[in-house]
């Protein structure tokens, strides 16, 4: 019969008749709409309003919501609007339609906007008030655990220790050789090139010494192990607490800090310090090699100058940093996990926080360091 | 022919479908009335949720026939479910519902893909679809993280819902509810099948819903339809399996009326 939806409006005197035909339902919803806005003027200019549905052939409730909006902006400017040929089959319905969307609930006030600038920047500072208090915490509970574990060595979980050391230590050495041989690599090239011109040559060795022992090697590690096992801590906690097995492991009278964090943590600051270290031999090799083929210099005298340059306090320097930097990947990493929400997106939200706030904290524990060992003569 | 497809809304043949080794539907046949409510039961994990998610093509089949509104389903494919929007809604177990949108952007969501439609007649027709399910317009607002249970159940009928469908799957729509609860939801699904005239298929372990709501009962045993008609016939049939499933000690303390 019909396949497209029609309405026809006669108009006698005063009054308006609409007749809607053919099938009015969603899959014809812009012809819909454009049809009921058609009519808005003579609706408008009529005093009655009379809507004769027997030529409807298909009605959904898409269909029935358009025709039954019409009839209100009749009734609402003082009109009463009739509706009459409702087939038997429709008229549910209509009736349905009818009562629904009657409470239109209060439009949202829109605040001013600079208002609500100095609000984000209110509730932001309490925010990081907050986050230094869950680190605290999270560093309290830590502590807490391993007095437990002190107290009563069996209560060690060795096997997930193990496992996570596995998983975050043994299997991240290949990627942490190749970065780190690639970033020792560079910054001797890059010495060689500029110290040429100044026939400074020799110091290379010692630039690619001091600066990887005691700042590059350990700091490129240890953003590297934020985002590779910093994100996966936070990650699988986070989806954990989604699942309640957190809540789970609390009500069984078990201590989620001891088994979830806490060998979590501890595989962080045992891993983090061998990685730093075969990082930085691995930074140091990629030098050397690019002292021979490029700079020219043998091995024998990239060593010996090695041998010159270093003392063992660079390298101490360096590899005291990483079990204090592997702790704060792990704090941050696991407090932001245990803060997830229900949603999949504060999952992504939490991980993503937690990566950038343990790499900003990193860099800035590093600083600290920095200003330290200079003051004690290091 | 023209007949046949006035009264089936769903027609399965012959229907295959196994994982492995294991067969899980065998030379399954079912016809949906239009404009019924149908209860599928079955043992746990013994393919109702299966059959009916190789309905919608989300499972794919070894062999064996379905036709849904007359149309037959081809076999699926990695776009097989496409075009399926607005053929059927569907209420999944859990509701899965999106959590990044709010309750409103979630009814609007199949709006907004499958039609060309203003925002403003959008909110509305969100809005209408969740009182049509017993919501208030407020509730639009909020994520689905922080709903009940049997809100989030609605919110996901009215999804479902969304492009008017003429048939509505819903997997254990009850489950997970309390029995006020359970209930209202069976009225309400009962007083949305009369006004839209859906067809429903529903799988359910809930006596009550199966009693009340729906107008046939079909039993799934060994991959097979081994009963189906008004629950009155369920009761008297005597595979004994469906004797076990109605007669059994845990039924007859729910139901005592009967015996």
């Amino acid at each position: 019969m019909n396949s497209e939806p029609l309405l026809l409006a006669t108009p006698s005197g005063d009054a308006l008749e609409l007749r809607p035909q053919g099938p009015w339902i969603a899959a014809n919803v812009s012809a819909l709409e454009a049809l009921s806005r058609s009519v808005g003027v003579d609706v408008d200019r009529s005093r009655a309003v009379t809507l004769d549905m027997s030529g409807i052939s298909a009605l959904d409730t898409l269909g029935a919501w358009i025709l039954e909006k019409m009839s209100r902006k009749a009734a609402l400017s003082g009109r009463s609007p009739e509706i009459v040929g409702v087939a038997d089959h429709f008229s549910g319905l209509m009736d349905e339609v009818h009562q629904v969307n009657r409470h239109t609930p209060a439009p949202a006030v829109l605040p001013n906007p600079v208002l609500l600038r100095l609000n984000d920047l209110g509730k932001a500072t309490i925010e990081a008030r907050e986050d230094i208090t869950v680190f605290l915490q999270m560093l309290g509970a830590l502590f807490i655990a391993v007095m437990g574990v002190v107290r009563r060595p069996r209560t060690l979980r060795l096997t997930s220790l193990v496992y996570q050391l596995n998983r975050i230590g043994f299997q991240a050495i290949p990627i942490v050789i190749l970065i780190t041989f690639l970033i020792g690599a560079i910054i001797a090239q890059q010495g060689f090139f500029h110290f040429r011109r100044f026939g400074a040559e020799s110091y290379t060795v010692d630039m690619v010494g001091i600066l990887v022992l005691r700042e590059l090697g350990v700091l490129i590690v240890a953003i590297m192990v934020a985002g590779r096992s910093g994100s996966a801590y936070t990650a699988e906690l986070g989806s954990m607490k989604m699942r309640e097995e957190i809540d789970a492991l609390s009500t069984m009278g078990l201590d989620p800090v001891e088994i979830l964090i806490l060998p979590r943590v501890a595989a962080l600051v045992i891993a983090l310090p061998i990685l730093a270290f075969i990082g930085s031999i691995s930074a140091l090799y990629g030098g050397g090699l690019v002292a021979q083929f490029y700079g020219g210099m043998a091995p024998a005298i990239y060593i010996a100058r090695l041998h010159e340059a270093i003392s063992i306090a660079h390298f101490e320097v360096g590899i005291l940093k990483a079990p204090f930097m592997a702790l704060v990947i792990g704090i941050v990493a696991c407090s932001e996990g245990l803060r997830v929400k229900g949603s999949a997106e504060s999952l992504g939200r939490q991980t993503t926080t937690s990566v950038v706030k343990s790499i900003f904290l990193v860099i800035v524990l590093d600083g600290l360091f920095a200003i330290f060992f200079a003051s004690i003569g290091m | 022919m023209p007949e046949r497809q006035q009264q089936f809304a769903i027609r399965v043949r012959d229907l295959v479908v196994g994982f492995g080794r294991q067969i899980v539907l065998d030379h399954l046949s079912l016809d949906v009335r239009r404009g019924e409510i149908l209860g599928l039961v079955g043992a746990s994990g013994g393919g109702k949720s299966v059959l009916m998610r190789t309905i919608i093509g989300l499972v794919p089949r070894r062999s064996g026939a379905i036709e849904v509104m007359g149309q037959e389903i081809g076999e699926t494919s990695d776009r097989g479910t496409q075009g399926a929007a607005g053929k059927w809604g569907i209420l999944f177990q859990q509701g899965a519902l999106f959590s990044s949108l709010t309750v409103r952007q979630n009814v609007q969501f199949p709006l907004r893909e499958n039609l060309v439609l203003s925002q403003e007649l959008m909110d509305e027709i969100a809005i209408a679809k969740l009182e049509m399910v017993g919501l208030r317009a407020q509730d639009g607002d909020k994520y689905p993280s922080e709903l009940s249970g049997g809100m989030t159940k609605r919110v996901a009928l009215a999804r479902a819902l969304a492009l008017d469908p003429p048939i509505v799957f819903l997997d254990e729509p009850t489950s997970g509810l309390d029995p006020i609860a359970a209930g209202d939801f069976d009225a309400l699904i009962g007083t949305l099948q009369k006004t839209l005239g859906l067809t429903v298929f529903m799988v359910t372990h809930d006596l009550a819903s199966l009693t009340t709501v729906c107008d046939r009962v079909a039993a799934l045993a060994d991959g097979k339809i081994v009963a189906i008609g008004p629950m009155r016939e369920l009761l008297q049939s005597d595979h004994p399996w469906v004797r076990a499933y109605f007669h059994g000690k845990r039924s007859q303390m729910l139901q005592p009326q009967m015996r």
